[in-house]
């Protein structure tokens, strides 16, 4: 068994450009640089989470990830299947390997279709099992969700928000999928709900050994799902590290800043807690700036950062950031003061 | 009602269990037949639609007079003996009129319809759906027809082949399907980028079954209603080109009634009034079905 059978979803240099419209003929054609070099390795049966702002690139990457999204550049791999090249039938035949649940759980529910069928479709449509045993499995999933058998009769309308993400993630499941994309699963639901459908989707993970590749804002839900993180930053990733260090020892200036926004209860932590205060609105992700993108926003940006893009480098085992200011055996940027 | 040592939670959940207990799953179409029943504007418009069916395509059997017989003296006021519904300017049968010129209204009312939403149905989903250069290109070809003056357009069509049922309806059909067109597609382009239609690209639908049946069921509401719109526009535009006389001038119908009779409106109310009060009866009843039919078929109007 060599090193790479373990790596289940492979990305390499991915980017993802939205062309916009020319505002006359004569304009040139400018884009949005959506996702920009972005590469991870997800293994087999671990969950890997990408955070970062709205408008970060997280959720474009995602759905390049499960090629809902036109892929402008780079090469991502599932097990041994080139899944850039998939075009078809080949493509069609590919998605039942790799299932996505969507962030509100209103609108990834189609509403004209009972709860039952919704789970069942994908087993039509992908040949999975035999058609006669196909009404059990949904049953069974409905199990594994926490449903109950007769609510498959029920239009989407007629659960309940969490409720409803279970039935998601029955369909997720329905295809025997070994990639699942978790695209902010829980961030439009209740905290206590959030509660029951991570503690699910963490069962579920043991039982069927999925592997996750898990989108989320949230750093409280992904310290609590993953067992990597990947924090991006206006289309790139700018830390990739194992759970407990990046917690523990952030090293880019702008995981500092989301780790210190996380709000606590504990009043003695809040006044010990050494903030970062962001101030201002990202670049545009249409003109970006050279250098390092976070620069504008950066409390140590120096002269070299608004020169020179940083590239993602690896500090230690488990351990990348981008970022000049970064000493590399892992010495953090230093305040002035 | 008050039971103290249970908390809110377990009531509401209580509720909801109690709330969740569903009958067995129904067919779909009986399903939408039994909520259909229980709309009493609906099934008020279907017993009249199916009474004007019913006087357009039974009664002309037993009520044999022809229409364009001169049976009476001319403009004798409803009530004279032998025409309950009186004469035209030439001594014509207006009961006469009405049974059996209510066949070439309806069909072309129908046709024409079925024409404009077939058309408008088809360029405005693609356009919707697929965006790009076949929207460009389809939303350009239906701007040309919307500029068009529409009833100059079908008028055109009208002398350029011979007036009968199948042109009239013809010339209908290709000039008001634009706004079916603009109405599809708006509802494609919203419905598309939903989620769920992402998840049904992700569980491997094509696009042909994406359109149908993912997108097409929840662009109906609306859709439902400019259909029978359509059907009630159809028939007021046929009344409209008999009034110019354009309609075949050998088949009795409706709009031809009122339009050979329009000089006489002052002096024989009648004549013009008694088509008229058809033409709104029938299209009030298509409008109340479909809007019962709209009603039925979508589930988030269904009581629990």
């Amino acid at each position: 068994m060599s090193a790479n059978d373990d790596i289940l979803l492979d990305v390499a240099n991915l980017k993802v450009y939205f062309q916009l419209p020319r505002k006359n003929f004569l304009a040139k054609a400018s884009q949005v640089h959506a996702v920009d070099d972005v590469s991870f390795q997800v293994k087999r049966g671990t969950t890997l989470g990408i955070v970062g702002e709205s408008g970060s690139g997280k959720t474009t990457t995602a759905m390049a990830v499960m090629r809902l999204t036109p892929v402008t550049e780079g090469a991502m791999r599932l097990g041994d299947t080139d899944l850039v090249a998939l075009e078809g039938e080949a493509l069609r035949q590919a998605r039942g390997r790799m299932q996505i649940i969507f962030q509100d759980p209103y609108s990834s529910l189609n509403p004209r279709v009972r709860a039952g069928a919704i789970v069942r479709e994908p087993m039509d449509l992908m040949n999975i099992g035999a058609p006669g045993e196909r009404d059990a499995r949904v049953a069974e999933l409905f199990g594994k969700v926490g449903l109950r058998p007769e609510q498959q009769a029920l239009f989407p309308h007629q659960f309940s928000g969490g409720q409803r993400q279970r039935v998601g993630v029955a369909r997720a499941l329905a295809t025997q999928p070994e990639l699942v994309v978790c695209d902010e699963p829980v961030s439009a639901l209740d905290v206590a709900i959030q509660a029951q459908i991570l503690n699910l989707l963490r069962a579920l993970q043991q039982e069927f050994g999925l592997t996750y590749l898990f989108i989320s804002h949230d750093l409280g839900v992904v310290q609590y799902m993953c067992d990597e993180i990947a924090v991006m930053y206006l289309g790139q990733i700018v830390e990739h590290a194992d759970r407990i260090p990046l917690f523990t020892e952030p090293l880019h200036p702008y995981t500092w800043a989301l780790l210190s926004a996380v709000p606590s209860a504990d009043p003695v932590a809040r006044e010990q807690a050494d903030r970062i205060r962001l101030e201002g609105d990202p670049p545009s992700p249409i003109d970006l700036p050279p250098g390092c993108r976070f620069a504008s926003r950066c409390p140590f940006a120096q002269a070299l950062c608004v020169q020179e893009t940083p590239p993602l480098r690896r500090i230690r085992a488990g351990h990348a950031v981008a970022c000049h200011l970064v000493s590399d055996d892992g010495v953090p940027p230093q305040r002035q003061s | 009602m008050s039971e103290q040592h249970s908390s809110p939670n377990q009531a509401a959940s209580a509720a909801f269990e109690a709330e969740i207990q569903m009958p067995s799953i129904e067919h779909p179409l009986r399903e939408a037949a039994r909520m259909f029943a229980r709309n009493k504007a609906a099934v008020g418009g279907l017993i009249l639609l199916i009474g004007i069916l019913l006087l357009t395509l039974v009664v002309p059997f037993f009520y044999t007079v022809d229409p364009f017989d001169l049976v009476w003296a001319p403009l004798s006021p409803p009530g004279t003996e032998n025409v309950p519904f009186g004469t035209d300017y030439l001594g014509r049968d207006i009961l006469a009129g009405i049974v059996h010129g209510g066949r070439a209204t309806l069909a072309v009312g129908g046709a024409a319809a079925i024409l404009a939403v077939i058309i408008g149905l088809s360029v405005g989903s693609l356009a919707g759906y697929y965006g790009g250069w076949v929207d460009e290109v389809l939303m350009r070809i239906t701007e040309f027809f919307q500029v068009l003056p529409t009833l100059l357009f079908a008028m055109v069509i009208v002398a350029l082949f011979k007036p009968s049922v199948a042109t009239v309806a013809f010339a209908i059909g290709v000039v008001s399907w634009t706004a079916v067109a603009r109405l599809a597609r708006s509802e494609f382009l919203r419905i598309r980028s939903l989620d769920y239609v992402k998840s049904a690209r992700s569980i491997g639908s094509s696009n042909r079954r994406i359109i149908w049946l993912v997108i097409l069921p929840n662009a109906m509401p609306p859709l439902m209603v400019q259909a029978t719109l359509a059907v009630g526009g159809a028939i007021l535009f046929e009344a409209g080109l008999s009034f110019l006389g354009l309609a075949d001038p050998n088949v009795m119908s409706w709009g031809f009634m009122i339009g050979s009779s329009r000089d006489y409106l002052m002096d024989a109310w009648w004549t013009v009034t008694i088509p008229g009060i058809f033409i709104f009866l029938t299209v009030l009843a298509v409008s109340l079905i479909g809007d019962g039919l709209n009603d039925a078929t979508n589930p988030k109007l269904r009581e629990r």
